[in-house]
């Protein structure tokens, strides 16, 4: 085991206001179950899951309630003990509707028995251990919810050789990881093993940020008898270093080609909230019901890190945090840069919950958008070495050819172009709309193709 | 001759004369020879249509519907903003009989202005229906109704959409009928109507009435009192929401006066 500093810099990128001190201190609190849960079907990307209970149903806590709906998906599971209070479309933090099954608490907290405990993992093949992941229901904790059973059983000519695992990060405000790295590394450390174990990777490299020494210190302990290639990768504090693409560059020089995925460049990046769910799914043989979420921002009167109930409403966790104390005008699903704005306080934490984020009125001014004064700041803070202000002047101009072949497609929406823009254009907005009419374009011409034969 | 001692001038003329004329021959030659001969009668087609280049008849403009028309016998009754005297030209020209559709036109379905139906918070970004209905399922309280920024009336080719007061309004008069509108809407609001029709059920909400209640003033709370008026199926309900059929004609004003939220119109 070593520590290094990541070896290759990455294009573009920014440097907001950090305000990470309103939460980090706060050690890990958990939240007792609410009195009501509401899970979404939709917390992962893929198809949602299909509604395994009706109205009136008693359920227990790890009782498996809603089954993947395809290969790309994700089992749900009971957040609480309790009783069905309805399955029905309800508004995801992103705000579209999907099935969610809202459970009442019976104030019992009664779990299933926890399935096998699996402290032999060595001993068994990626199958079974894929297997197990899988009925976990665990997804991508960092914020994409990409299913990790499916990352984890790459097609056979894809070879993975390094797992990098993510503890970058590098949204402004958001402690979550920051915590469960100070406070249970030795946990990650067994799931991180455990993944290798399932992938055979060679290589191990655990990326973190260097404005997170205290965390940097508790897994350079955990992983201090840890054999063969495995490296702490030191990141210097730059946004979006946590992004996927980013990220395996910065430590690998590995270029991910445009519209592939890690494995095309036998890599793997996983979250550290993820390995610990990995870890209490295999030895404690524990679904996913629950995580750290940062509740933070100026108006919060206990900013924190709160261990809480999947399917958590966002009013009770504020509640819980003890409210606002001065008005908020947002509030953030997630954190500033990528986080969803929020309608309402409706929805419920998800497994993909990384924070919620509330900001006083003058940190989330009404602006007015201004034409294109052709800086060049967007095009230098474009971590993806794209053209923002071209993109947005055609998609603007409803130009979705153009768009598409200035590479909108492989737009992360980080937001770094829209943080920089003087005009103050609202180009992220542009490029995701641009996105998902393209996607929609191509999905028909597909349809199309297939209808003619 | 030696070629230095011509003055530069000259030569250079010459030599762009030269190409010129063989560049012109080769041209001639070219319009002669390769020439493409289309059938005339397409070019006084597309002269008897409007030249609106819509798109109504579903295809890609004036131009093409008329090739369509001349070569492959397309249906000559499709041209909405033509309307009836377009089609007896078309007739006389290409010797055909054929009924006019009912003239169409487009309407909102959707009454509730921004005074009548709130906003849950407030929108600052891109002035499209679809940016607005991405951030987190629009800003209006209703999760079906008219969000007004207008993409319908961007598209419209005929200036036919007037946006006031957060709510699209189709002026009748000034409609050609082309359904382009129909596709911008993201809350898929907009339908295609016969012109004569003139009782509405301005809402598309499928939510339950309590919910409609709170969402906005002049919503369908299903309450079926129309439905048993219009009780030949006129109005039926679907689910919670009343809906006109617009094939079946239906004139009786007891169904505008009755409907509790006033939701029924006369327009
Ligand atoms: S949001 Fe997209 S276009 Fe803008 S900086 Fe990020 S990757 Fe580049
Ligand atoms: S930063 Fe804004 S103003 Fe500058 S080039 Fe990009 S889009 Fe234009
Ligand atoms: S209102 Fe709609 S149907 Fe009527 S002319 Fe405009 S776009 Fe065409
Ligand atoms: S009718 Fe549809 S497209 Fe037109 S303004 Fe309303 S929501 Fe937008």
């Amino acid at each position: 085991m070593k520590t290094i500093t990541a070896p290759y810099r990455i294009e573009g990128g920014v440097h907001p206001a950090y305000r990470k001190e309103l939460a980090r201190e706060r050690a890990i609190l958990a939240m007792p179950p609410p009195g009501l849960v509401r899970i979404s079907m939709a917390q992962h990307l893929g198809a949602p899951a299909k509604p395994l209970v009706k109205k009136g149903d008693t359920v227990l806590r790890g009782q498996r309630i809603g089954e993947p709906g395809g290969f790309v998906s994700a089992a749900a599971h009971a957040s609480v003990s309790g009783t069905v209070q309805a399955v029905g479309p309800a508004p995801t933090a992103s705000g579209a509707l999907a099935m969610a099954v809202d459970i009442e608490s019976d104030g019992n907290d009664t779990s299933l028995e926890p399935g096998p405990r699996h402290d032999n993992w060595a001993e068994l093949d990626a199958k079974t251990l894929i297997g197990l992941v899988a009925d976990a229901g665990i997804v991508g904790m960092g914020g994409a919810g990409f299913p990790t059973h499916v990352k984890l059983s790459p097609p056979p000519d894809k070879t993975i050789d390094t797992l990098i695992v993510n503890g970058a990060e590098c949204e402004p405000f958001l402690t979550a990881d920051d915590r469960l790295m100070r406070e249970q590394a030795d946990g990650i450390w067994t799931g991180i093993s455990i993944l290798r174990h399932i992938l055979g990777a060679r290589s191990v490299r655990v990326a973190i940020e260097d404005n997170k020494p205290e965390a940097l210190k508790a897994m350079e302990r955990a992983m201090a008898g840890a054999e063969g290639d495995v490296t702490l990768i030191v990141l210097p504090a730059s946004y979006p270093q946590g992004a996927e693409k980013q990220q395996i560059y910065g430590i690998t020089g590995r270029e991910t080609p445009s519209g592939g995925l890690p494995m095309d460049v036998g890599c793997l990046v996983e979250n550290v909230g993820t390995c610990l769910a990995v870890r209490d799914a295999i030895v404690n043989g524990r679904p996913l019901t629950e995580r750290v979420t940062t509740v933070t921002g100026d108006p919060v009167a206990e900013p924190g890190n709160i261990l809480n109930r999947i399917g958590t409403l966002y009013s009770d966790l504020i509640a819980f945090c003890g409210g606002l104390r001065s008005p908020a005008t947002k509030i953030v699903s997630g954190g500033p840069m990528m986080g969803f704005a929020q309608g309402s306080l409706e929805s419920a934490t998800a497994k993909t919950t990384s924070g919620l984020l509330a900001l006083a009125p003058d940190q989330a001014p009404v602006y007015e958008s201004l034409p294109c004064i052709a800086c060049g700041r967007c095009v230098r803070a474009c971590p993806m070495t794209l053209l923002p202000c071209e993109l947005s002047q055609a998609l603007e101009a409803e130009d979705y050819e153009l768009a598409d072949a200035f590479h909108v497609m492989d737009c992360i929406e980080c937001g770094c172009c829209a943080f920089v823009c003087p005009a103050r254009r609202p180009l992220v907005q542009h490029m995701r709309g641009g996105k998902a009419r393209i996607a929609l374009k191509r999905r028909e011409a597909m349809q199309n193709n297939k209808e003619k034969g | 001759m030696d070629i230095a001692n011509v003055n530069p001038v000259a030569l250079t003329a010459l030599a762009i004369g030269l190409i010129g004329l063989v560049c012109g021959a080769a041209l001639a030659l070219a319009a002669r020879f390769l020439a493409v001969h289309e059938d005339p009668r397409i070019g006084q087609v597309a002269d008897i249509l409007p030249g609106a280049n819509c798109g109504g008849c579903a295809y890609a403009g004036c131009a093409d519907y008329a090739k369509a028309i001349v070569l492959n016998d397309a249906a000559i009754n499709l041209c909405a903003p033509g309307g009836q005297e377009v089609l007896d030209k078309l007739c006389a020209f290409l010797g055909k009989t054929a009924e006019a559709a009912e003239k169409k036109t487009a309407i909102v379905l959707c009454g509730g202005d921004s005074g009548k139906a709130p906003r849950r918070f407030a929108y600052n970004g891109v002035a499209d229906c679809a940016a607005a209905q991405a951030v987190h399922g629009g800003d209006k309280r209703c999760g079906y109704g008219c969000l007004g920024y207008g993409s319908c009336a961007r598209i419209c080719p005929a200036g036919a959409i007037e946006i006031a007061n957060g709510l699209a309004k189709v002026h009748k008069n000034l409609c050609i009928g082309c359904g382009a509108c129909v596709k911008a809407c993201p809350r898929t609001l907009i339908q295609m109507i016969p012109v004569s029709r003139t009782i509405h059920v301005l809402c598309r909400s499928r939510d339950k009435g309590p919910v409609v209640k709170k969402a906005c003033s002049v919503g369908c709370i299903g309450c079926t009192r129309c439905a048993k008026i219009a009780d030949d199926g006129q109005i039926a309900m679907d689910g919670p929401l009343a809906v006109v059929d617009y094939a079946k004609p239906f004139d009786n004003e007891e169904a505008v006066e009755k409907c509790p939220t006033h939701c029924i119109v006369r327009a």
